[in-house]
């Protein structure tokens, strides 16, 4: 089962001063407060966050449901908007897979990958053995889940109080906290060309895809990066 | 709890988990000293680079508000809060939802 050592070590890294929690918590208060608007109720909003967990699927969502798409243009839309975690977990999974540890703590785990969790891991990672960094890697997407689903209810109740400047200031605390993380881990040429790359051409490729351009940047950035990245190596 | 909310959310869960799921597949094959790891961590870096260069640029809700120029500006103020307090998260954090409202009113 899974190691209640590891786990503590990993759900208590929602506590340390440079963790996401505030910024995480924040963003989840705006969605609570957009949901309540979109016309969920408290138990809607709640089990959303618990089965989402992606805050551009869940805004893809709410604004479907509000222009009263069908149930198969929901899906794709949100499919396409949350297929960046396909490499996330592509480049997350392999650091932690151990023949000693059970197949369906991978399956189930890798619901916990969203930018913050995964964060955390890529710069902890190093500091728990392989065998171990599935448990590591389970406390800590329950610990991020845990603060997005009181977030959840805290903005579901707080919605009638939120003015203008002070969504817009929730809003913005999510991007510039990942902006100063990424920023952060630029510590070798292919990520910090990724980085930049990546910041530039998603909002280029928005002129010719609105729907497209992330996935389409990320991977042209992301290629380009790498090719550099290896060349500069050998 | 209404039928097509509760359908809309198991919709947009399943969805979501689907990218999760295939990326964990994936990795059952891939080494993480190989050069097809490499290249996911850097389409992984840049995806997210992208995603949130959009959120600023191109926002959606609440962001809209704000206008062009003060988001950008609450870009480069909060990087130079980053840099001076020694790389810290939480600094540069708080100071953009608070001066982000202020900004605004100027520009």
């Amino acid at each position: 089962m899974i190691k209640k050592e590891f786990f503590l070590k990993g759900y208590k890294s929602i506590l340390k001063p440079d963790s996401p929690a505030i910024a995480l918590a924040c963003c989840f208060v705006a969605i609570g407060a957009l949901l309540k608007n979109v016309g969920f109720n408290i138990q809607e909003s709640v089990l959303s966050t618990v089965l989402i967990y992606a805050l551009p699927g869940s805004l893809v969502m709410a604004e479907s449901i509000l222009v009263g798409a069908s149930l198969l243009s929901i899906f794709i839309a949100v499919w396409f908007v949350n297929a960046r975690l396909y490499p996330m977990a592509v480049s997350l999974f392999p650091l932690m897979m151990d023949e000693s540890q059970p197949k369906w703590k991978y399956y189930l785990s890798c619901h916990f990958i969203a930018v913050s969790a995964w964060l955390i891991m890529k710069s902890n990672y190093e500091t728990v053995e392989k065998k171990d960094r599935v448990d590591f890697w389970i406390g800590i997407g329950s610990a991020t889940l845990s603060v997005s689903v009181l977030a959840t209810a805290l903005g579901f109740y707080l919605a009638d109080y939120l003015n203008k400047d002070m969504l817009m200031g929730l809003a913005i605390l999510n991007p510039i906290y990942f902006t100063c993380m990424m920023v952060g881990a630029m510590k070798t040429l292919q990520i910090t060309l990724s980085v930049i790359l990546g910041a530039i051409l998603g909002p280029v490729f928005y002129f010719y895809s609105p729907e497209w351009s992330i996935l389409l940047g990320g991977l042209v950035a992301g290629s380009i990066s790498f090719l550099i990245g290896e060349k500069n190596v050998n | 709890m209404s039928i097509s909310v509760l359908l809309s959310i198991i919709v947009t869960s399943l969805a979501t988990y689907l990218s999760r799921f295939l990326g964990v597949l994936s990795s059952l094959k891939i080494k993480e000293t190989s050069k097809i790891f490499r290249w996911f961590n850097c389409l992984a870096y840049a995806t997210l680079a992208a995603l949130i260069a959009r959120t600023i640029i191109f926002p959606v809700g609440a962001l809209l508000d704000a206008s062009y120029l003060s988001r950008l500006l609450v870009v480069l103020l909060s990087l130079g809060v980053f840099f001076m307090t020694k790389k810290n998260f939480v600094y540069p954090t708080v100071f953009s939802a608070i001066s982000i409202g202020a900004i605004n009113n100027f520009f």
